[in-house]
């Protein structure tokens, strides 16, 4: 890796604490609803955790506390070594999918490149040279190269979302949140952002918040999930939490998880869910 | 038609100080508004600086009735419309109607204190539809004053603003202070349009403060290119319109539209010719 990361590891997450993210007895809620409490998670650099859960269960939230866009209503969160906040150039981010562009359009290298440095002060006309050779990097390893100088409101979703990609890995993070990147992706496309983001981290060691509706795209790399209903939770490894037993008593209602050739097939969890999401629109 | 491209009066008309003031005063306008006008696009801030031209026009014709500089009153009313509709949610659904509403207000109050004035004075009609060439002059001084104050905030904050106005949701996770950076960059928009109310009018303003950077934008993506084109584009239909009325003495405003529409019109035909690089007609 490069020099700048090698700082960044060093400074980010001093030695004798070696997790990415401590979550300790977090809690959020939003005036009188509680969507989460007691929460205690670390998640190790390197490590990758999944988290799953019905629509309004505050995954997004805790994308939102770890980027420090959101207080904690209780408890306390330490995210590469540090507090917590909004710029922490040691995290990387990829939002849920929104369509980009209108009626003024960059390119997609311009995206990558405020990725980068887009938070600094000045035009940005110092050390050009070694941000075009990074954002091109960035962009050779999602294979957007090809439709990098495109306008992005010209792009497919499944174009603009590996731009996302590569502009939450540009800056080589140590910690890396992802809001839902496969939402709206085809099965090829789901197949790819994934292999992309799992791949990435572990080479260069980030530790991965992969929030998801579909767990199988990401199976394979998931070291731990997280698994939320209703301010219910339920952490562990794929093995312990996928199970029948854990998701009935996590939805409250019958769920069935079968294995069909490698793939997990949850029954059942979308009809708990959908009570629940009604629940928490208002 | 003979009296409109008249080139004898043109020539001699350009060696008079007040025209050349007036062609120093235009060139800063264009290069103000060549180099916001991109940004102004990409956050939707169009009819927001259309408001904020009618209300530097009501503030000009007070400080004219108070017999203060015009140019005081109009600057004074852009920035604070311009902050009031910087603090607005950008995209809020109530946004529209309120800059519309403040708008028509704007004009309403210019034109009665207009009304209100006694004198014939060349200022009266000019705020509306320019007073660049006359021979008091536009304020130069204020003028060099405004175009350094924007050019060097504009440095400044450039790549920042550039990022919350393409992508805001990110911006703020990146650590951006769109917070504080959407009223500065909105009193940016007010000192610039202050600057276009005084010299094309709070009339025309639109069109050299967004018809440029509109034109840039169908015909390049790239932040570099468009903002170099929309200063060429602002720059041509400034001083082209200076000088194509002066010999026939017609109001500035009504050349430096035609030209930037006609600038518009070409960047829109020339896209549909290379599609892919400019920033498709419908979002998608
Ligand atoms: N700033 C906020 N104020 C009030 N309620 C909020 C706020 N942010 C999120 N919520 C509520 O919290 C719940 C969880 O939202 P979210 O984290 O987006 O869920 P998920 O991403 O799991 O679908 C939703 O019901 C949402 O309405
Ligand atoms: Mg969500």
């Amino acid at each position: 890796m490069t020099a700048a990361r090698e700082v960044g590891v060093a400074q980010g997450i001093p030695p004798g604490e070696p997790s990415a993210i401590e979550l300790r007895d977090a809690g959020l809620g939003f005036g009188k609803r509680t969507l989460w409490e007691g929460l205690n998670l670390s998640v190790a650099q390197g490590e990758f955790l999944v988290v799953l859960g019905p629509n309004g269960s505050g995954k997004t939230s805790l994308l939102r506390v770890l980027l420090g866009l959101q207080g904690l209503t209780g408890g306390s969160v330490s995210v590469a070594g540090g507090v917590a906040g909004a710029g922490n150039s040691h995290v990387g981010y990829v939002p849920q999918q929104k369509t980009l562009g209108g009626s003024y359009s960059v390119r997609g290298r311009d995206l990558v490149g405020l990725g980068l440095d887009g938070h600094r002060w000045g035009i940005g006309l110092r050390a050009r040279k070694e941000r075009r050779a990074k954002v091109e990097a960035a962009l050779a390893a999602v294979g957007a190269s090809e439709y990098a100088d495109r306008p992005i409101g010209a792009l497919s979703g499944g174009e603009q979302q590996r731009l996302r990609v590569a502009q939450a890995l540009v800056g080589e993070p140590d910690v890396l949140l992802c809001d839902e990147p496969l939402l709206s992706l085809d099965l090829a496309h789901q197949h790819s952002v994934s292999e992309l983001i799992g791949t990435a981290a572990r080479e260069s060691g980030a530790a991965v918040v992969f929030v998801t509706h579909e767990i199988n795209p990401v199976l394979k790399f998931a070291d731990r999930i997280l698994y939320l209903v209703d301010g219910r939770f339920r952490i562990g490894a794929p093995t312990e939490v996928m199970t029948t037993e854990t998701l009935t008593e996590l939805y409250r209602s019958p769920v069935e998880v079968l294995r069909v050739r490698e793939k997990l097939v949850v029954v059942g969890a979308d009809e708990a869910g959908c009570h629940h999401a009604e629940e928490g629109e208002d | 038609m003979g009296k409109l491209f008249d080139f004898g009066t043109t020539g001699e008309l350009l060696g008079f100080g007040f025209v050349q003031q007036a062609l120093l005063a235009g060139a800063l306008l264009g290069l103000v508004a060549g180099l916001i006008g991109p940004l102004i696009v990409a956050r939707g801030m169009a009819f927001s600086v259309h408001a904020t031209s009618e209300i530097a026009f009501a503030g000009g014709a007070a400080a004219l009735l108070a017999g203060i500089g015009v140019q005081y009153g109009a600057l004074g009313a852009a920035v604070l419309i311009a902050l009031a509709l910087g603090l607005l949610a950008r995209r809020g659904s109530e946004r529209d109607s309120v800059i519309g509403a403040v708008l028509s207000f704007g004009l309403g109050i210019g034109i009665l204190l207009l009304w209100l004035y006694p004198g014939r004075g060349s200022n009266k009609f000019g705020l509306l539809v320019g007073q660049i060439i006359s021979l008091e002059g536009p304020d130069l001084t204020l003028m060099i004053t405004c175009t350094l104050v924007v050019l060097v905030v504009l440095a400044l904050i450039y790549r920042p603003v550039l990022f919350s106005s393409v992508d805001p949701e990110m911006a703020t996770a990146r650590g951006v202070p769109t917070k504080l950076l959407n009223p500065l960059f909105a009193v940016l928009v007010g000192v610039a349009t202050s600057l276009g109310v005084q010299t094309v009018g709070a009339l025309l303003v639109v069109a050299l403060m967004i018809t440029p950077g509109a034109a840039a934008a169908r015909v390049s993506s790239s932040p570099l290119v468009t903002t170099v084109l929309a200063v060429i584009f602002a720059e041509v239909s400034m001083l082209g319109g200076i000088v194509l009325s002066l010999a026939p003495g017609a109001p500035v405003s009504a050349f430096v539209t035609t030209i930037s529409f006609l600038i518009y019109l070409g960047c829109r035909v020339f896209a549909r010719t290379r599609p892919q690089y400019a920033t498709p007609a419908i979002a998608t």
